[in-house]
């Protein structure tokens, strides 16, 4: 990988490896699959949105290392990491005010049960955590790709001389 | 807790993180502290502690270890003595 990357930042031709790129292209809906699993599941069991986060990143930066980050770099534009960012930690926040304004500022921030998605309290307490965690999980998904690109990157080669 | 494994995992980890300190490879380091990443998700989840362990593992030993060879690879292999 190391040598596939520095000839993928030099030009556009590169020789993929067929094997390398079917099983990623084979692998990657399945561990995207088990990060949403995580994420579901992490209010009741091991994972949360976190952890389900960083997988969903990782497959991400699987796609980037098995195809060349110049070729597969461009799916991923900086401005939708950045959006993606701020929208998870929205869905968060979002969820956590709506908990005030629909208790009409009886409950605390984050107290799921009152945002009145359905009838009874359990359930409004289970659909929230989900929704907190999907924000997580949106927010650590970009933030491990977006790390991953800027340290791997290398944009604009006639003035990034800093190697060496 | 099984005593026996944990000393046999601890001594193990003592010894791959003195080993990831002191080699000259820096692709050989990485790959250590791959290792030891793993090696202590298994000591969490054999302290019955198993959502820790899952970020140990994701964290640690799937993406720590990505951004460290995509650190790699802007630089050189190996350390100057």
């Amino acid at each position: 990988m190391n040598t596939k990357n520095s000839e993928a930042g030099e030009g556009k031709e590169r020789a993929g490896d067929v094997i390398v790129e079917t099983i990623s292209r084979l692998m990657v809906p399945f561990i995207q699959l088990f990060a949403l699993y995580v994420i579901i599941h992490g209010a009741g069991g091991p994972g949360g949105g976190f952890q389900g986060g960083v997988i969903f990143g990782a497959s991400f930066v699987l796609l980037v290392i098995a195809f060349g980050i110049v070729n597969a770099g461009d799916r991923f534009p900086e401005g939708a990491n950045t959006a993606f960012m701020s929208l998870g930690v929205y869905i968060y926040a979002g969820v956590g005010l709506l908990c005030i304004i629909f208790s009409r500022g009886a409950a605390q921030f984050l107290n799921y049960g009152f945002i009145p998605l359905t009838t009874h309290f359990e359930e409004n307490r289970a659909l929230g955590m989900d929704l907190v965690e999907i924000g997580i999980g949106i927010t650590v998904m970009a933030v491990v790709t977006s790390i991953f690109f800027n340290l791997a990157w290398k944009r604009e080669p006639e003035e990034g001389g800093e190697e060496e | 807790m099984i005593p026996s494994l944990d000393l046999v995992l601890l001594f193990l980890i003592v010894a791959i993180a003195i080993a990831a300190i002191t080699v000259r490879d820096l692709l050989s380091a990485i790959m250590l502290l791959c290792a030891y990443s793993f090696l202590m998700a298994v000591i969490w989840v054999e302290m019955h502690s198993v959502d820790v362990a899952f970020t140990e593992a994701a964290v640690g030993a799937g993406a720590s270890t990505a951004f460290l060879i995509a650190a790699l690879s802007r630089t050189t292999r190996w350390e100057k003595k």
